[in-house]
């Protein structure tokens, strides 16, 4: 039951390091989005640190939206899932290691480039060990819940805002707990209570999301 | 249990649901429209509040119903999800946008209560917020169902999506909750006396009664043209189509 897990797991990171484009993509999209913001509001460094925790997570929630759409689609086309449905292996398991390698390729990297960015902004640097730490727990349970709408859209040709409408409102929990970490943090507060909610909110996310997934591919393809 | 397997079958809960509907209708109107006169015109002017606080006869109820029309729908949705049952997908169907009208109506109200109360249309309070939050799954349902093709498909993937929804509102409730609190705390539900005087509190629960009936007739309704438009195809609704 665990090789099938690592089977998956492996052939879809060797899939996203050998489109290694792709996922430069997701994380120049990120830094973009953090980089053109303060045009918009002006160089006050008062104000930009004050928005940082929201910026931060609205540029997270927006590639994890885009890059979302992209997590079944490729096996959708080609045949693979159907294999998947069809398998004696339990679905939700490939979903989980589905899901652990997209968050591997594209989720990481916002972890490892937000330091760099929040610097950018003027957040305190004492800050970024919690700021990392908020992106490292709540980043894996973007894509979980996500994907539970993109197994849903899989069958619609464009789905990209109708998945917005359907998993934003999901996120609002990670988003308050998310930007909640990082303002305390900012602030000089402890930030332990919202990091622990994340990390709740994750393991609740591994812990019944695959089976929603499950469901929602096998509903797709019927 | 024979009677439940009758209600399965979809030609003899068209035929009976019509009778239904209207036994709900009648006293749910009826109920409804004494509720909200009795509190707009009977009621004694609260003290604090003044006759503004009268909207609460139409707002309590409509955030009532916002709630209960998800969670049926969540339950619903268990229902198609486990057993299939067609009539728990059309249920949640036809649900989702009574559910959504009222949990605008509750949005819209609460506004014009704040407008006066608080001196502000909108706060980012945590009840406000969820509810906005509320009105945003609703609407994720209704676009899914609209978006995919195929009827039984869709249903389905309502139903999944309502149930995912349902475990998220409990978390999304009270994360919001955390995050910021203005929205007075609850009078009617409270445990022990209520904090409302009964003459205040009899027309907002008949109200809130009716509302509900209305809420079950209406989804009804709504229900019985889903399933014509679904079974568009099969004998006894060209024969119902025939008859009209």
């Amino acid at each position: 039951m665990l090789s099938v897990f690592w089977a998956v797991l492996r052939r879809d990171l060797l899939l996203a390091f050998r489109q290694r484009g792709v996922l430069v993509h997701h994380l120049l999209f990120f830094v973009l989005v953090v980089a053109l913001f303060p045009l918009g509001t002006g160089a006050d460094a008062a104000i930009l640190v004050t928005v940082s925790p929201a910026l931060i997570w609205m540029a997270v929630l927006l590639a994890a939206l885009l890059s979302l759409q992209r997590l079944f689609k490729p096996d959708y086309e080609d045949g693979t899932l159907e294999q998947y449905v069809l398998s004696p292996e339990p679905l939700a398991l490939i979903a989980l290691a589905k899901v652990l390698a997209y968050w591997l390729a594209s989720g990481l990297i916002f972890v490892l480039a937000s330091p760099l960015l929040v610097l950018l902004l003027g957040v305190p640097a004492s800050a970024v060990p919690v700021i990392m730490a908020s992106l490292l727990l709540g980043t894996p349970t973007l894509g979980l819940v996500g994907a539970i709408g993109t197994a849903l859209t899989l069958s619609l040709p464009r789905a990209g805002l109708l998945l917005s409408l359907l998993i934003f409102p999901l996120y609002v929990p990670i988003l308050i707990f998310g930007a909640g970490a990082m303002r305390a943090a900012i602030a000089g507060l402890p930030a332990a209570g919202a990091l622990y909610l994340l990390g709740a909110l994750l393991v609740l996310g591994i812990t019944t999301a695959p089976f929603a997934i499950a469901a929602a591919l096998k509903i797709s393809l019927e | 249990m024979l009677w439940l397997h009758r209600f399965g079958s979809l030609p003899y809960f068209y035929r009976v649901s019509r009778p239904i509907a209207i036994a709900l209708a009648v006293p749910g109107v009826l109920l409804a429209a004494y509720g909200v006169y009795g509190g707009l015109v009977n009621a004694p002017v609260d003290y604090q509040q003044g006759d503004a606080f009268r909207i609460l006869y139409i707002h309590v109820p409509s955030a009532w119903l916002s709630l209960f029309g998800y969670t049926s729908m969540a339950i619903a949705g268990v229902v198609a999800l486990v057993w299939r049952l067609k009539l728990a997908e059309i249920f949640l169907v036809a649900a989702a946008p009574v559910g959504a009208s009222f949990t605008f109506l509750a949005l819209v109200t609460g506004a014009i209560w704040g407008k006066p109360m608080w001196g502000t249309w909108w706060v980012w309070d945590a009840r406000l917020t969820s509810e906005l939050i509320l009105l945003f799954l609703y609407l994720g349902v209704i676009a899914l169902h609209n978006a995919i093709e195929s009827p039984r498909t869709a249903a389905r993937a309502c139903a999944l999506l309502s149930v995912v929804g349902v475990i998220n509102v409990p978390i999304i409730h009270y994360s919001v909750e955390w995050w910021n609190t203005l929205h007075q705390g609850p009078t009617v539900t409270r445990f022990g006396r209520p904090a409302m005087e009964m003459d205040m509190l009899w027309p907002l629960l008949c109200a809130a009664l009716g509302f509900t009936l209305m809420f079950g007739w209406l989804t009804l309704w709504n229900m019985r043209a889903q399933l014509l438009w679904r079974e568009r195809r099969s004998r006894w609704a060209k024969k119902v189509f025939s008859d009209a």
